[in-house]
């Protein structure tokens, strides 16, 4: 389906190009299971914003035939694949479009029943909202919870919380209020998530593109016009700057630049940089694009950068302010969303993407499992397809990262089965192991000690002053391990503790 | 500073894209369909690989019954930019005399489009074919991934696909394997134009409206190009003023009569209009979900 907008006749198409040109995006994302209408809303956002062609129409007006459905089965505009379409159900994440004169909108359809974990996750995980709705005659459904839950883990700040089918209960303010009240209790939960309640009837079209003449006691816009205003974006704009880099351009002798895009933030030429892991500091000398050089450029922009000295750089490499450093660590805690029918293995290898940065990791430990229906902890040993754990990662290298929670794109992951390919796990970084966990042994080359609260460092071979060899060294003082450990990575060091549990 | 606009976001994006094959894939490819789409696609690459010259080849699938104005677009246009372009035919369907009227759609369709594709990729040794499809062009696109799996044997299982999250692409395939990856995936028709306008591509004259040769049956327009597009008794072309709102195969597709002659009247029309692009082929109309069908055997 192709967006199309409608155009005033008396507006010439110039005008039009030049709005246009302004225009935003929003990306949001639609949970419901097949009975809350969801495909019906987006059937009727499509329809009623003019984004559905008329021979579309035609075609499923043609295959409504046969099927319990009225003059036009919106939910038949969405649901994409034959097999779904024989059984009357949507399997996978669809991506949908429409626009209005104010806003183009990227609809990740959600199939609410199904494997609803691992499609919500990932229908979430590229929106900056999420739609909820609930049905105005059933309330506040464990499933409504688990979507609540599901946008909040994703980083979502806005929910829209939609009443559907108050036809059905005569469009009574009683009935949508008791559901509001029910779920803001329960949304008290996530703080950071702001949420609008709407009251609509997406088979009728009330308050769905146009505010209803048949809830006058709701004076809030409709689902549409709200989701033309809401502010969008701001979390990667205010982020602190990270470039990850994607690639090395050497195209001859003179140019040497480093392609990629900017995550969040944003840098200007001629600051000064630290490139990570090596620690580097240098100076961005340029920031190049096919349109011709920038003096800035801010989160979202694909670019090229050159610095001042040649640096040995390459893929996966991140660059960030000096003041204003990521963490650099290789065990790391995350939350684990389980996407694969094949269980999670414990000690075993996976490949481990992260930003630009392709590595072999292994899940160490599950510290716990979330039921994502009470939310409550609980011990597990294995993660099987749909669940979500907290577990401990270990990678063969450094990553680079920030929080999930402040940052989307520096705090995410997956993981890649070694023998199928397949993608078996979203994960969202909460911080490094830390040290006060555990004790770890010290590589043997390496002599410490501490001298008046200055640590000192002896380097060289494995063997001490008289030639005895060194044992390794067991730390359990978690202060000086942190001291040791930032020292030894900004020698750039490459070290990997032995933990003792 | 502003913030990035729809069309800003779609390119960066797509750029993104573009540059993750580089990176990770060891032999990409571009299928270079001559269409607007590719048009874009092919100034998206430019833009993901500047100052360096793109580093992959072109493939083109010619069913050798594409509009002689988009071969001369093609070669035109490819040379301009010192690209490699490998032209890739079944001519040994040819040879059989494959053709719609013949064979039927469906039949053509698989020798000439999706068989010759699974053979010019495998003859290239190409781990990576980037397309210019776009989800919201068919109903069983809007499932496609934008790094979309491919079995040995070229085939897509729908139901089988990998979970695609934020921007981290999966790329990694076992020998034999390949993927077919859409920088488009997120762009609307609408989006296109505007991107051909504000960028000022250059594409095939067949999308302008102008005076063509056509048969014209009820509300369709028939090209004349091909001897084999059989005629009804007395019927002879008529000049029509049309245009093309998508490229493929002449005696496949039919034009739509308008006076846009200009991109801005192009985007005019496009936003009064009822009627999706991909209505005019005649190739998704022979059964309900053909599209679907045809990707699962590896149709692009």
């Amino acid at each position: 389906m192709s967006a199309a907008t409608v155009l005033n006749a008396a507006e010439p198409v110039e005008a039009f190009l030049e709005q246009e040109k302004e225009k935003g995006l929003l990306r949001f994302t639609t949970a419901g299971s097949v009975d809350d209408g969801k495909s019906t809303l987006i059937g009727r956002l499509l329809y009623d914003s003019r984004s559905v062609y008329e021979d579309q129409l035609e075609s499923v007006t043609k295959a409504s035939v046969g099927r319990n459905a009225g003059a036009i089965d919106f939910s038949l505009l969405t649901d994409g694949l034959r097999a779904e379409r024989e059984q009357g159900i949507t399997i996978d994440v669809a991506y949908r479009y429409f626009a209005t004169p104010r806003r183009k909108f990227i609809i990740a359809d959600t199939p609410g029943h199904e494997q609803y974990t691992r499609n919500m996750v990932t229908g979430a995980s590229t929106a900056d909202l999420a739609i909820i709705l609930v049905d105005a005659r059933k309330g506040l459904l464990p499933q409504s919870r688990r979507h609540a839950y599901i946008s909040s883990l994703l980083g979502l700040s806005q929910l829209v919380i939609a009443v559907n089918k108050m036809d059905l209960v005569d469009y009574d303010s009683r009935v949508f209020h008791a559901i509001e009240q029910d779920f803001r209790h329960f949304l008290g939960r996530f703080h950071s998530i702001d949420s609008y309640f709407v009251p609509i009837s997406a088979l009728r079209g009330d308050n769905v593109v146009t505010r209803s003449s048949n809830m006058r006691w709701f004076a809030g816009p409709s689902l549409l016009e709200y989701l033309e205003t809401v502010p969008v974006g701001n979390r990667a704009r205010t982020a602190s700057f990270r470039f990850p880099v994607q690639r090395v351009v050497r195209p001859d002798q003179e140019f040497r630049g480093y392609a990629g895009t900017v995550v969040s933030g944003a840098v200007s030429k001629g600051e000064e940089v630290i490139v990570l892991p090596s620690g580097r500091q240098t100076r961005i000398v340029g920031i190049h694009t096919f349109d011709g050089d920038l003096e800035t450029a801010q989160a979202g922009q694909a670019i090229t950068l050159t610095l001042e000295e040649e640096i040995d750089i390459s893929r996966g490499d991140m660059l960030a302010l000096p003041d204003d450093l990521p963490h650099v660590a290789d065990s790391i805690k995350a939350t684990l969303v389980w996407l694969s029918e094949k269980p999670a293995n414990l000690g075993g290898r996976y490949r481990l993407k992260h930003t630009t940065r392709q590595q072999w990791a292994s899940i160490r430990r599950i510290d716990h499992r979330i039921n994502i229906n009470t939310l409550d902890h609980e011990s597990a040993d294995a993660l099987a397809m749909n669940e979500i754990g907290v577990v401990d990662i270990e990678s063969a290298r450094a990553l680079m990262f920030d929080s999930y929670s402040t940052n989307r794109a520096t705090g995410s992951f997956i993981l890649i089965d070694e023998a199928t390919n397949a993608t078996v796990a979203a994960g969202l970084i909460a911080g490094a192991v830390s040290f006060e966990s555990a004790a770890f042994d010290y590589p043997a080359d390496v002599a410490w000690q501490m001298d008046a609260g200055k640590l000192i460092l002896s380097l060289g071979g494995g063997a001490d002053a008289l030639g005895n060899p060194r044992e390794p060294q067991t730390i359990h003082d978690p202060e000086t391990l942190k001291a040791l450990d930032s020292l030894l990575r900004r020698l750039g060091i490459a070290w990997k503790p032995n933990r003792k549990d | 500073m502003p913030t990035l606009s729809h069309l800003q976001q779609l390119e960066a994006e797509s750029i993104h894209i573009i540059r993750e094959v580089v990176a990770e894939c060891a032999h990409p490819v571009l299928l270079y369909s001559i269409g607007k789409d590719s048009s874009v696609l092919l100034r998206l690459a430019q833009k993901a690989l500047h100052p360096a010259p793109i580093p992959f080849p072109l493939l083109h699938i010619d069913t050798g019954y594409k509009f002689k104005e988009m071969i001369e677009f093609r070669d035109r246009y490819t040379a301009e930019l010192g690209v490699k372009l490998i032209v890739h035919t079944n001519t040994k369907a040819h040879a059989e005399g494959a053709n719609p009227f013949a064979w039927g759609t469906q039949r053509c369709c698989g020798a000439l489009k999706t068989t010759a594709l699974l053979d010019g990729l495998r003859e290239g040794g190409f781990d990576a074919a980037i397309g210019g499809a776009r989800r919201d062009e068919e109903r069983s696109r809007a499932k496609e991934r934008v790094f979309s799996f491919r079995d040995a044997r070229g085939q897509w299982d729908p139901r089988n696909q990998r979970p695609e999250l934020w921007s981290l692409y999966n790329s990694r395939i076992h020998a034999g394997e390949s993927l077919r990856v859409f920088p488009l995936s997120n762009w609307t028709e609408l989006d296109i134009w505007h991107y051909i306008h504000a960028e000022n591509i250059p594409i095939v004259p067949l999308y302008f409206a102008k005076r063509r040769p056509m048969l014209v049956r009820g509300d369709s327009l028939l090209p004349v190009e091909q001897p084999f597009v059989p005629r009804l008794p007395g019927e002879e072309p008529q000049y029509v003023r049309c245009r093309m709102r998508s490229l493929g195969c002449s005696p496949c597709t039919g034009a739509i009569r308008s006076d846009a002659d200009t991109v801005p009247r192009i985007i005019e029309e496009l936003i009064t209009f009822r009627r999706s692009e991909r209505q005019n082929r005649v190739i998704d109309h022979d059964q309900d979900g053909s599209m679907e069908l045809k990707k699962q055997e590896g149709y692009f």
